[in-house]
């Protein structure tokens, strides 16, 4: 019963996300390459001083993103460093510097760690003028920076890829902003709360105290998922009933969480003129995602392990109204996205199936990812793929008519080399470095021995794909995590972006070359087989040793 | 110097469209939003507060909270919910599950006691006690326990009240929420409305 209940219930996401695959994609696709400005967005490019209609070549993209992404860091430090004298601050003092330094970063890079409790740090006027905003603009950099490089393979010699400001605006007007209005309002007819009411004092039923919080949860947490951000409102983020009352919000907040993502293979199939192509990266997305989604379903059911085994099931840190399969799909879709909430505790699952929101991460996010993030991820995998079958077949490769030539090839590697490095080298420092190792060891980690090493690696690797999510009983609000997190966030958001846009550049300044029979068709199975091999591949050889020493470990022994 | 003039006119675009996102995004959307919440679902948007029967409001249907004396006993009277790491136990201004991992010698000493502890307090074998009545849930306010633990507590809860044992049983099955849509999640019992739908049979 229970394994039918959850074939339907995914059954469910999927029916959803097949129906909207169409016409969101096509949406998104008609939203970035419209010529027409609405009345509204002309008057905003008045305010803010640029011409809409300029194209800009990719330094100069990239110039906007790292300067807007800049001045977002710095607003939102500054924010949280005057919360004292703010309105709306619940009482609650200035946020410390280097949790503000942190949690500035963690927002702006779509990542959304939260090393704070929210309940007990941030009033409403940081959780609205900061993290609101961030959630919104971060995810429309994302998605910009993703349709930046689809145009440059759907353009030939081409100097330019677009304008950041106007895939910026339109993508928070056009698609964020309305989604997030509509989402926000039904989750309030589940339950979600939406007021500025502060705490209300009741005395129970039996006569005990209790604060019941309130706040704008709601129109904060549409936009949490939707933009797959993931920095909840709460501590305990989508566990708690005021983010997340029901089974059927619970469904609702996976959906958001995962719909752009999955839409944007059909904006890229659109954009490059063949919705073939991008029916290939939707299938290599789907695959890993229900592979995924299966392994942890069936460890997490089977409840291995001393603790769970004694409780007579896994539901240390689970939430009753979802069950486990609702915290499985929940977890799964949460990381293999970047948005990194979380209704469950992941530091309470089973070893085995701890290991799975590690591996999804570790994956690069790609199966569907975040929002824009997720699609360009997987599509410099796919360049990487053709250089591997090209390599295979001693033939020049190319993919959708761009040869991946030397430079091609250099920014898709140093582009894959990013995330891994973040991870080992910041774990490896955490327990390499003296004093800082005792710090780690004595005040951050939470469960002793073996468990303990998966709460950082689990960290790093969600500050370097800038997840979110965490084994969260570490506590990373030291000074180590704080400077070693951030820095793991910013570089592992921002590098990348800088390689995708220099790669960008160069495939639009190309000529097409036209195909031949010798060019590998990458709209058929065998390509998909190929692009879901390689990521698997090279997420296995990089990550297979750190594994072995966490999770398998405390799984297998 | 056009280089340097052109990087402080991209500062001033991106400051200038984050002050816009601010007004807009920040204080617009989210004053919309509250203004339809609290005219259209006001119940919904202010926390689905819940009344006893005198009308004194006694907590929100969707948190969870303790039915325990002054010093942190179970009342026998009540129906008990799960246990709870939010503070000392359904503190609903700090949300926490345990974060215990499988192997953690805690949370494997504490399963033991609970276990222990509840057989004792309801008169049942430790073999029939489910789950989620030895574990702590996510948000420590989880306000539901399953059918299993409501029914092993019906026994207790009755000959604590002096009143039928099948009165009280047929409260429960009448407070067994299905899975939404039938097979979203797992069948489930508020403990609030429970405890409450019991004080006003008795009333």
């Amino acid at each position: 019963m229970a394994a039918l209940f959850a074939i339907l219930q995914v059954a469910t996401l999927v029916l959803i996300l097949v129906v909207l695959y169409r016409p969101l994609g096509d949406y998104m696709a008609h939203t970035f390459t419209a010529r027409r400005h609405l009345g509204f967005e002309r008057g905003i490019y008045r305010i803010i001083g640029v011409d809409p209609d300029s194209e800009q070549t990719w330094q100069a993209y990239l110039r906007g993103v790292l300067s807007f992404s800049l001045v977002s860091v710095l607003l939102l430090y500054l924010i949280q460093r005057l919360q004292a004298v703010l309105p709306y601050s619940l009482g609650f003092p200035a946020v410390p510097e280097g949790l503000s330094f942190n949690t500035a970063i963690s927002f702006v890079t779509n990542t959304n760690w939260q090393s704070y409790s929210g309940d007990v740090t941030l009033g409403y006027t940081v959780q609205l003028l900061g993290l609101a905003v961030q959630n919104f603009v971060s995810a429309a950099v994302g998605i910009a920076v993703a349709i930046a490089l689809v145009r440059g393979f759907a353009r030939t010699s081409s100097g330019t890829l677009g304008n950041f400001w106007v895939d910026l605006i339109r993508g928070v007007f056009r698609l964020l902003l309305p989604l997030a209005a509509v989402a926000a309002i039904v989750l309030i007819i589940g339950g979600v709360v939406q007021n500025f009411a502060g705490f209300t004092d009741i005395i129970t039923v039996s006569g005990g105290a209790q604060s019941i919080p309130g706040g704008p949860v709601a129109s904060q947490e549409a936009i949490k998922q939707l933009g797959t951000n993931g920095g909840g409102f709460f501590n305990v983020n989508s566990a708690h009933p005021f983010e997340n009352p029901t089974a059927w919000t619970n469904l609702f907040a996976i959906v958001l969480m995962t719909v752009i993502p999955f839409s944007l293979p059909r904006t890229f199939g659109r954009m490059v003129g063949s919705n073939k192509q991008g029916y290939a990266i939707l299938g290599v997305m789907a695959g890993l995602f229900l592979v995924s989604l299966t392994f942890l379903s069936i460890f997490e059911a089977n409840g291995a392990g001393t603790a769970p085994q004694l409780a007579g099931g896994a539901m240390e840190g689970k939430e009753t109204r979802f069950g486990i399969f609702g915290s499985t799909l929940f977890a799964t879709g949460s990381t293999i996205t970047s948005t990194g909430a979380v209704n469950s505790m992941h530091d309470s699952y089973t070893a085995l199936g701890g290991l799975m929101p590690m591996i999804n991460m570790m994956l690069g996010e790609v199966a569907p990812g975040g929002v824009g993030s997720g699609l360009y991820s997987i599509l410099i995998l796919a360049i990487i793929t053709v250089f591997i079958a090209g390599l295979l077949v001693g033939r020049t490769p190319e993919y959708l008519g761009k040869k991946i030539g030397t430079r091609e090839i250099k920014l898709a590697s140093l582009y894959i080399l990013v995330m891994p490095v973040l991870v080992l080298v910041g774990t490896a420092l955490s327990f390499a470095i003296p004093g800082v190792r005792e710090d780690v060891e004595s005040t951050s980690i939470w469960n002793p021995g073996i468990h303990g090493l998966s709460e950082v690696v689990y960290a790093f690797t969600s500050a370097a794909n800038n997840n979110g999510s965490a084994f969260a009983g570490l506590t990373a609000n030291t000074p180590w995590l704080n400077t070693a997190l951030g820095a793991a966030m910013l570089l592992g958001r921002f590098l990348p972006i800088v390689f995708v846009l220099a790669l960008a550049g160069a495939l639009a300044a190309q000529d097409r070359v036209p195909a031949t029979a010798g060019t590998l068709p990458t709209h058929r199975p065998l390509f998909a087989g190929l692009l879901a091999g390689v990521t698997v591949i090279v997420t296995a050889l990089t990550f297979f040793p750190v594994l072995t020493l966490g999770p398998l470990a405390e799984g297998l022994l | 110097m056009a280089s340097t003039r052109t990087a402080v006119r991209t500062y001033g675009v991106a400051a200038r469209a984050l002050l816009l996102f601010i007004v807009v995004l920040g204080i617009g959307y989210t004053a919309a939003i509250t203004g339809i919440g609290q005219l259209a679902l006001p119940a919904q948007a202010n926390g689905s507060l819940v009344t006893n029967q005198d009308g004194d409001t006694v907590g929100s249907s969707l948190i969870g909270q303790s039915f325990a004396d002054a010093d942190g006993n179970p009342l026998p009277e009540y129906f008990q919910p799960r246990p709870s790491a939010a503070g000392d136990g359904y503190d609903a201004g700090a949300s926490s599950g345990s974060n215990y991992g499988p192997e953690n010698a805690d949370l494997i000493a504490a399963i033991e006691d609970r276990r222990t502890q509840i057989a004792e307090f309801n008169g049942v074998s430790p073999e029939e006690i489910p789950a989620d009545a030895v574990t702590a849930s996510a948000s420590g306010l989880d306000p539901h326990i399953s059918p299993a633990y409501a029914l092993l507590q019906v026994d207790r809860v009755a000959e604590a009240r002096g009143i039928p044992v099948d009165e009280v049983r047929t409260l429960v099955e009448g407070n067994i929420q299905s899975p939404d849509l039938g097979y979203l999640g797992d069948p489930t019992v508020n403990v609030l409305q429970l405890n409450l739908a019991l004080d006003a049979t008795r009333g």
